[in-house]
């Protein structure tokens, strides 16, 4: 090997000695992963439908079953083993925001319950609610200049 | 049960999981940055009323994943806008998306005070 | 005015070797796992260790590392004169919570994961100088508490990427002494702060080999010895990635390292089955493997002439979130027996 003369010359040569992540493997597994807990949340949507609860009030069911049992999972233990094989197929389906509130609350309680627990929990999901909320707003704006005459702002 | 749903849900949700591998694996974004993006993607498709269609051949395969936090977000504040004008620009948002918000604080706060974290063995 | 010790750049031989009298090392339970378990003293079922926080946790391993060491060379504690230690935690607090009863004049120590063989510089230079005949040097680092403060809580089901390196559960101490039989410090290289422009704290090993290379290369030029001078040499935690790319640099300068040079990063985990990635890292890392394997081998007389060389990363989360650069250092010491 020739002597490396520049940063980017090193950057560029540490990136083929670097190991890739398996990204098909790590795919595969993020996909049955993902998709069978959205499969799950239908068949908890399907079984609401028969009890006749209506579509909006049975995805929040959807969503609050789903993120209790990310919580529960998360509290024995057991979610970061299922998230570090299925990576995204367990971090973007809603039991990763749960994880992510959860996880900075139980390793921050040593902290105490208030500045700890309290504060901590949000140091992952806050960016999440934060540019989600902000986000909604901006786009309840924006529908708002365009539809001016249908809508009553006040 | 319509299982042809179940189905679509799985695949539907497993496609959109492999969109956020391929950004775990391929980029240095860390997991806060993934979920910012996906939740801000949906909610900038669900107020352009794309979302919808998605939803509505998907069911919980794209409500699920955090794209469909962010269009409940963006449609919670459309519906909000039409019935109390500008008010609604800001309460409908957290409205629609309040039950998995405070689901998420609340069994957040149960499991850490009932449990201790574990080191990842292996 | 002359520096008589001082040879070449930045390269010091001893006057008198400053002489090891007794090295101890306790590790957590996945080192224990690890291939080098028989040679650490002791090694713990669990990362809590009956305490109520990994911080506090931490502090015992070196408390009772330091203690262990002291009792094993047999000099009372009056008569050691400083205490060189340090850790990973935000303020070094590792160290100074857990040697706090100890009684002896601490110096705190910092030089991320180089710090144990900054320390046994700095000993080494304070015996030689006549300030001291006994002193500690001690490293502490803890998977837990470091993942806590850098990176995620535990419980996060994220994935870790193939260039990331498990920070080891342990802590190393060794007892340096005016007279003795050895094995002794004979020659220091500390080393400058090398920036290779790396940004990504998923990649030590890459950001740190630069300031490895420079070091190991200084030493060499310094002291005009050839890598064949040492039976062995082996780097702080550069893990798998940055050892070969080590190897690769130092050849490429016209010194081949690779047959004579580890790394303990690699040595202290089982690659294959511990699912580690790169290998291990943390001050605890080096301090647990020279104080538990090297330092026996001496004893064995298997090595008789060893150059340690610890690499550090100097940052933290937030120059890494600011994007800045990872600068690294490295300092080497040499041992004989």
């Amino acid at each position: 090997m020739k002597p490396i003369q520049s940063k980017e010359e090193y950057q560029t040569y540490v990136e083929t000695k670097s190991p890739n992540s398996p990204i098909i493997k790590d795919c595969f597994n993020a996909f049955w992963v993902g998709g069978c807990i959205c499969a799950i949340g239908q068949i908890i949507f399907e079984i609401c439908k028969i009890r006749g609860i209506d579509e909006t009030n049975s995805y929040t069911i959807v969503s609050m079953l789903l993120i209790f049992l990310s919580a529960f999972l998360t509290g024995l233990n057991i979610f970061n083993k299922i998230g570090k094989f299925a990576g995204a197929g367990s971090l973007i389906p809603i039991t990763g925001f749960a994880n992510s509130i959860v996880s900075p609350a139980m390793e921050y309680k040593s902290e105490g319950y208030v500045m700890g627990v309290g504060a901590k929990m949000f140091t992952v999901a806050g960016p999440v609610l934060v540019y989600g909320i902000s986000s909604s707003i901006i786009v309840g704006l924006i529908y708002i200049i365009f539809h001016t005459q249908s809508i009553t702002l006040i | 049960m319509d299982w042809f749903m179940v189905l679509k849900a799985f695949i539907t949700g497993g496609i959109i999981c492999i969109i956020g591998q391929v950004l775990i694996d391929k980029t240095k974004l860390t997991p806060a940055r993934i979920l910012v993006a996906f939740v801000t993607a949906g909610a900038i498709l669900g107020g352009l009323g794309w979302y919808k269609y998605l939803i509505d051949f998907a069911g919980c395969g794209a409500t699920v994943p955090l794209t469909g936090f962010g269009n409940l977000l963006a449609k919670g504040t459309i519906t909000e806008v039409h019935s109390s004008g500008l008010i609604g620009a800001f309460t409908g948002g957290i409205k629609a998306a309040s039950g998995g918000i405070a689901a998420a604080i609340f069994f957040g706060y149960i499991a850490s005070l009932v449990s201790k974290p574990k080191i990842k063995k292996q | 005015m002359i520096f008589i010790k001082k040879v070449g750049n930045q390269s010091y031989i001893l006057s008198k070797p400053v002489n090891i009298a007794s090295t101890a090392s306790i590790v957590g339970p996945k080192e224990k796992n690890g291939p080098l378990h028989q040679f650490f003293d002791q090694c713990l079922e669990d990362e809590f260790w009956g305490e109520k926080s990994w911080e506090k946790a931490e502090s015992k391993i070196i408390k009772e590392t330091v203690n262990m060491a002291i009792a094993k060379s047999g000099i009372p504690s009056k008569d050691i004169d400083f205490c060189f230690a340090g850790d990973l935690l935000n303020q070094c607090i590792a160290s100074s919570f857990g040697l706090r009863e100890s009684n002896i004049p601490f110096l705190g120590m910092f030089g991320a994961c180089s710090t144990f063989i900054e320390s046994m510089l700095t000993g080494s230079v304070f015996i030689d100088g006549d300030f001291a005949t006994n002193v500690i040097c001690a490293a502490s680092s803890h998977f837990c508490s470091a993942e806590k403060q850098f990176r995620f809580p535990l419980e996060l089901g994220n994935q870790r990427p193939q260039t990331s390196q498990w920070t080891v559960t342990g802590s190393g101490c060794a007892i340096l002494t005016k007279e003795g039989t050895g094995p002794y410090v004979t020659t220091l290289t500390p080393g400058k702060i090398v920036d290779m422009g790396i940004k990504d704290a998923n990649n030590m090993g890459a950001a740190m080999a630069g300031a490895a290379e420079d070091t190991l290369l200084t030493h060499f030029q310094d002291t005009g010895r050839a890598p064949s001078y040492y039976d062995a040499i082996f780097t702080g935690d550069l893990g798998h990635v940055g050892k070969d790319i080590l190897i690769d640099l130092a050849g490429s300068k016209g010194y081949n390292i690779k047959s004579n040079y580890n790394d303990c990063g690699v040595l202290i985990f089982d690659k294959e089955n511990q699912d580690t990635h790169s290998g291990g890292s943390g001050c605890g890392c080096i301090a647990s493997v020279f104080a538990g394997y090297i330092y026996q081998m001496l004893q064995q007389k298997k090595y008789r002439r060893v150059l340690m060389i610890a690499t550090g990363a100097l940052m933290n989360s937030t120059s890494s979130q600011q994007g800045e650069s990872i600068p690294g250092i490295a300092h080497a010491i040499s041992i004989e027996v």
